[in-house]
C-alpha cells in the first residue's frame, strides 16, 4: 500500500511500485484530466507537478512521487500560475480540441511559477516537449506572455 | 417543405455531392420533425419544434448538435446560428450530442449523419437558422395569442417576448405550454443581416471551459461501473491473423484479468491500463503472416508508377492539350508523389463497449455515429436499434473517426464478457494500424509559348480511391472519384487547353481514409508546385505569372495579392531564405499563403513566418476563422516537413511520435492571418490550411535553395541531395 499526496489530498493506493504514475492518477485514482498520449514521455499530456516541478507521469513511477506533493490539471487553478494561465487560455482562445491542453497548461504553469516573464527561447525550452496536434502553438506562446503580463 | 442548401448550390462539384438527387437528400431536405418531438408525446415541454431545438419549461434552451465537435469550434458557429435567430444569447444555451439517427441528423450536403469534408458550417447556414427561426415565430406567436396583440409588434431580447405598447414581457420558458398547443409553421422569415447581434462577431468558444480544467470527458475518460481496462495487439503485418496465442505468462501478472482473441488480434483485459499492457508484452502470439509478409514500400511505389501509365479516366478535357505542348516553346513534364498518412490524433483510439444479451452501450468519440452503432451491432450480433451511442467531444478527428472500424473491434472483444469493456490502443497500435491517406503518384505536363503563357497543360493522378470502399455512391457514373480529382478537374487557372485523367490503383494490403484536406492536399500540392515550375520557367515572378490567369475567379486574385501584400512578398530576404506563395479556391473558400523558410547550409528546413488571406465568405465567428487557419497551417506543416507511412515486410515502420514526428513549439513560426470582409455564403475552414501548407512551402523552400522538390516529406529531401 503507497500514500499518495495527490493535489492535497492523502491517497492510499495498492498497485505496484514500478507503476507509471499516470495509470494509478486515470485508472485508480479516477482523476480523467491527466492524459495518456504516447506512453514513452514524447509529447507531454501526462505531465503533472512533483512538488512544482513538471514531470511525464507516464513515465514516472508511482513509488517515486511517494513524500512529494502531486499536482494535477484538477488543481492547478488553486495556484496562484495555474490560475493565470489557465485565464489567460479562455482570453486567448487557445483551445481546439483540448485533449493535449491539460499537459500543455501544467507545463506552462510549471514555466511562470519560476519565471515570471519567460523569453521566446524559455518558451521553446519549457514548452517543446508538448506536442499539440491541432496546431495551438502561437497562441499557447502569446497566452504565456499574457499571463505573464497580467 | 423548408429549403434547404442543394448540393447543386455549392461552387464546384465534388464528393460532397455524391447523394444528389437521392433519397437521402430529399429525406436530408426538410428540418426533421420526428422522434426528439416532444409535442406529441407530452403537453408538457419541452417545446422542440424540430430536431435541433429544445425548450424547457425550466428556461433551459438545448440545441442539439448534428455536427461532432473535435476542435474545429463547430459547436459554438452552430450554437451561434441558431442562438441568433432564436433572439438569445450564447450564454443561454446548451449544446448537446446528437445520437445516431440518419432521418434527423445527416448533415444535408452529404447525405449521411457524418462530420467532414469542412461541410458543417455550408450545411449549417441555412438549415440552423431556419429551424431556429420556426422556434423563435411559435413563441412569438404564443405570448401573442395570450396578450390578444399581433406577432409582428412584439420583439425578442434574450429570449423573452415583449410588446412595447402595453409593456408585457414573457419568457421563453413561460410559454412552453402554449406553444406545444400551437401547429408549427413550415417557414419563418430570416433576419436581415443588418439585425445580427452575433454573426459576424467574435464569441468565446462554449466548449473550452472544461478543457483547460481537465473536466471535459473525451472518449478515453469514460468510467463505468464495473468496467475493466483492455489494450489489443493487432497482426504487424497489415491483414495478417492470429493463429495461436501463449497467454500463461500473461494471466499470472497481477491485474490481469482475462485474454481475448478475434481473428486479426488479441487484447489483454486488466484491472487497469498498466496491467492490460504488460499483460499484452507477456504474450507469445504466433502469426499468420498472410499474403502480405512480403510488401515492401519500393513494391508500394512500383506500383503506383506502372499503374500510372496507363490512360485512365478522363476527368476534364478541353481542346487538344498534347498537341499543344507538342507544339510550345518551353515544354515542362513532372512527377510529383505524396506518401501514405496517419492521423495520429492526440486522443488514441479507444472504445468502451458493454455488451448485453438484449442490447449494448457505446462510448467513444466518433464523426459517425450512425457508422459507430452499426460497426457494434454486426459485431456483437445485434441490431442497431440495440445499439446505444454515447458520442464525446473528440480528441483530434482529422477523418480518424470517420472510420468506425475500432468500434467493431472492441465490440468483438467486449462480447466475450459481461463487464463494460474500455479498449484503449497504444499509440503505436494507433499509428501502426491506421488507416491511411492514399499514396499519390502524379504525372504532370504544360507547354509555354514564347510569351510565357500556358497553351497545354495535362495532368494525371494515380492512387486509391477511398471513396470507392466509404461511400460508394459518391463514385461518377463514368467511374471517377470526384474527390481523386477534386480541384483538380477544374482549376482555377485559366487554361484554354487541358485534360486532367485518373488511375485507379489500390495498394496490396493497404486499407485507405479520409485525411484533412482531403482530395484538394493532394491536388493543391502538385497543382501550385507545379505552376510555380512554370513561373520560374516564363522567367516570371510568381504573383504576377498566377495574376492574368485568375480572370474567371477574382475571389481567388483579391486574396492572391492580399497574402503577397501582408507578406512583404518582393523585399528582400537574406541570403538562404525565401517565401513560396500559393492560391487555391477549395472547400467553398479562397485561401492564398505565403510561406517564408531557412535553408540551412546543411540543408535543414527552418519556418520563419506564414502570412494567410482569406475569402471564406460570411465569417459566423471570426476568431474561429484565425483559429481554424493557424491550425489547419501548422497541421499541413508537419506533414509537408516530415509525415510519411513507410511499409517493409508488410509492416508499418512508423510507431510513435519518435518515427511519426510532429512540428514542436520551437520549430513553429508566427501565423499572420487576413480575412477578407464578405457577405457571400460561408464557405469551409477546417482544410483549407492543411492542404494550403503543402506548396507554400516546397514553393518557399525552392525560392531558398533552387532546388526543387517534388516529393512530401519535404525534411531530408535537401539533405540526400534528393
Amino acid at each position: 500500500m503507497l500514500t499518495l499526496d495527490i493535489n492535497g489530498e492523502a491517497r492510499q493506493v495498492e498497485v505496484p511500485n514500478d507503476m507509471p504514475l499516470l495509470w494509478v492518477l486515470r485508472d485508480v485514482v479516477g482523476l480523467m484530466g491527466t492524459k495518456f498520449g504516447c506512453g514513452i514521455a514524447l509529447c507531454g499530456c501526462c505531465t503533472v507537478h512533483l512538488d512544482g516541478e513538471p514531470v511525464r507521469s507516464c513515465l514516472t513511477a508511482v513509488s517515486d512521487a511517494v513524500g512529494r506533493k502531486i499536482t494535477t490539471i484538477e488543481a492547478i487553478g488553486g495556484t496562484p500560475a495555474g490560475a493565470r494561465i489557465q485565464k489567460a487560455w479562455l482570453d486567448l482562445e487557445v483551445v481546439q480540441c483540448g485533449y493535449c491542453q491539460s499537459g500543455q497548461i501544467m507545463s506552462a504553469a510549471a514555466l511562470l511559477a519560476n519565471n515570471p516573464s519567460p523569453s521566446d527561447v524559455d518558451i521553446d525550452t519549457a514548452m517543446s516537449g508538448n506536442i499539440c496536434r491541432c496546431g495551438t502553438y502561437p497562441r499557447i506562446r502569446a497566452a504565456i506572455k499574457h499571463a505573464a503580463t497580467s | 417543405m423548408i429549403e434547404m442548401p442543394r448540393a447543386a448550390d455549392l461552387k464546384r462539384p465534388d464528393r460532397r455531392t455524391f447523394l444528389a438527387g437521392s433519397a437521402a437528400l430529399v429525406v436530408a431536405a426538410a428540418i426533421p420533425t420526428g422522434g426528439r418531438m416532444a409535442r406529441a408525446a407530452s403537453a408538457v415541454g419541452p417545446f422542440a419544434p424540430n430536431a435541433f431545438i429544445r425548450v424547457g419549461e425550466d428556461g433551459k434552451i438545448v440545441l442539439v448538435m448534428r455536427d461532432v465537435e473535435m476542435g474545429q469550434g463547430i459547436w459554438t458557429g452552430a450554437s451561434m446560428l441558431m442562438a441568433e435567430e432564436l433572439d438569445v444569447g450564447l450564454d443561454q444555451v446548451t449544446p448537446d450530442f446528437a445520437p445516431p439517427n440518419e432521418k434527423l441528423y445527416a448533415n444535408p450536403i452529404f447525405g449521411q449523419q457524418a462530420t467532414g469534408g469542412s461541410t458543417s458550417i455550408r450545411a449549417d447556414w441555412e438549415s440552423l437558422r431556419k429551424a431556429a427561426a420556426i422556434a423563435r415565430a411559435v413563441l412569438v406567436e404564443a405570448a401573442a395569442k395570450q396578450w390578444n396583440v399581433d406577432p409582428a409588434a412584439c420583439r425578442v431580447e434574450r429570449g423573452t417576448v415583449k410588446h412595447a405598447a402595453s409593456g408585457k414581457t414573457a419568457s421563453y420558458a413561460s410559454l412552453v405550454p402554449v406553444a406545444l398547443t400551437l401547429p408549427l409553421p413550415t417557414d419563418a422569415p430570416l433576419k436581415d443581416r443588418k439585425d445580427w447581434t452575433l454573426i459576424g462577431t467574435p464569441q468565446k468558444r462554449v466548449d473550452t471551459s472544461t478543457k483547460v480544467n481537465g473536466k471535459t470527458v473525451y472518449g478515453i475518460d469514460v468510467q463505468i461501473p464495473g468496467m475493466k481496462i483492455a489494450t489489443v495487439a493487432m497482426c504487424p503485418v497489415l491483414g495478417g491473423k492470429v493463429r495461436h496465442v501463449d497467454d500463461a505468462a500473461a494471466r499470472k501478472l497481477a491485474g490481469v484479468v482475462d485474454v481475448l482473441k478475434i481473428e486479426n488480434g488479441v487484447a489483454v483485459v486488466g484491472d487497469h491500463f498498466w496491467a492490460a499492457k504488460q499483460g499484452l508484452e507477456a504474450l507469445d502470439i504466433d502469426w499468420d503472416l498472410g499474403p502480405q509478409a512480403g510488401l515492401s514500400q519500393a513494391d508500394i511505389e512500383k506500383g503506383h508508377a506502372d499503374a500510372s501509365q496507363a490512360a485512365g479516366l478522363v476527368a476534364s478535357k478541353v481542346g487538344d492539350p498534347d498537341a499543344a505542348i507538342a507544339g510550345a516553346s518551353v515544354k515542362l513534364d513532372a512527377v510529383y508523389q505524396l506518401p501514405f498518412l496517419a492521423h495520429a490524433p492526440m486522443e488514441p483510439i479507444n472504445c468502451t463497449v458493454h455488451v448485453r444479451p438484449d442490447g449494448a452501450d457505446v462510448w467513444c468519440g466518433t464523426q459517425v455515429p450512425t457508422r459507430a452503432q452499426g460497426e457494434a451491432a454486426k459485431a456483437a450480433g445485434l441490431t442497431p436499434d440495440q445499439v446505444t451511442v454515447h458520442n464525446h467531444m473528440i480528441g483530434g478527428g482529422f477523418g480518424r473517426r470517420l472510420e468506425a472500424e475500432y468500434v467493431g473491434i472492441a465490440a468483438a472483444f467486449a462480447k466475450q464478457v459481461s463487464c463494460p469493456l474500455k479498449m484503449v490502443w497504444t499509440r503505436e497500435t494507433d499509428i501502426q494500424h491506421d488507416r491511411y491517406r492514399p499514396f499519390y503518384f502524379d504525372r504532370i505536363a504544360a507547354g509555354l509559348d514564347a510569351g510565357g503563357q500556358i497553351v497545354g497543360w495535362t495532368h494525371k493522378t494515380t492512387g486509391s480511391s477511398v471513396m470507392a470502399r466509404w461511400a460508394p455512391p459518391g463514385m461518377r457514373k463514368d467511374g471517377i472519384d470526384p474527390d481523386a480529382v477534386e480541384c483538380a478537374e477544374d482549376p482555377i487557372y485559366e487554361i484554354g487547353s487541358r485534360k486532367v485523367s485518373w488511375v485507379r490503383h489500390e495498394p496490396p494490403g493497404v486499407i485507405t481514409a479520409w485525411w484533412r484536406g482531403v482530395g484538394p492536399a493532394h491536388n493543391i500540392f502538385v497543382i501550385e508546385s507545379f505552376i510555380d515550375e512554370l513561373a520560374h520557367a516564363a522567367k516570371q515572378d510568381p504573383v504576377a505569372f498566377r495574376r492574368p490567369l485568375l480572370g474567371k475567379t477574382p475571389r481567388a486574385l483579391k486574396v492572391l495579392e492580399l497574402a503577397a501584400e501582408k507578406s512583404g512578398w518582393g523585399s528582400p530576404l537574406p541570403v538562404g531564405t525565401g517565401r513560396g506563395i500559393m492560391v487555391q479556391s477549395a472547400f467553398g473558400s479562397f485561401l492564398s499563403v505565403v510561406c517564408e523558410v531557412q535553408v540551412t547550409d546543411g540543408g535543414q528546413i527552418r519556418l520563419r513566418r506564414i502570412t494567410a488571406a482569406m475569402d471564406c465568405g460570411q465569417a459566423i465567428n471570426p476568431d474561429s476563422v484565425r483559429a481554424q487557419l493557424e491550425g489547419g497551417l501548422i497541421f499541413g506543416m508537419t506533414s509537408a516537413l516530415y509525415s510519411e507511412i513507410t511499409l517493409d515486410q508488410g509492416r508499418v515502420q512508423q510507431s510513435n511520435f519518435n518515427s511519426y514526428r510532429m512540428l514542436r513549439m520551437n520549430e513553429t513560426p508566427p501565423v499572420d492571418v487576413h480575412i477578407v470582409e464578405s457577405t457571400e455564403k460561408p464557405g469551409g475552414l477546417g482544410e483549407t490550411g492543411t492542404a494550403a501548407a503543402f506548396p507554400a512551402i516546397a514553393n518557399a523552400v525552392f525560392a531558398a535553395s533552387g532546388k526543387r522538390l517534388r516529393r512530401l516529406p519535404l525534411a531530408g529531401g535537401l539533405a540526400s541531395g534528393a
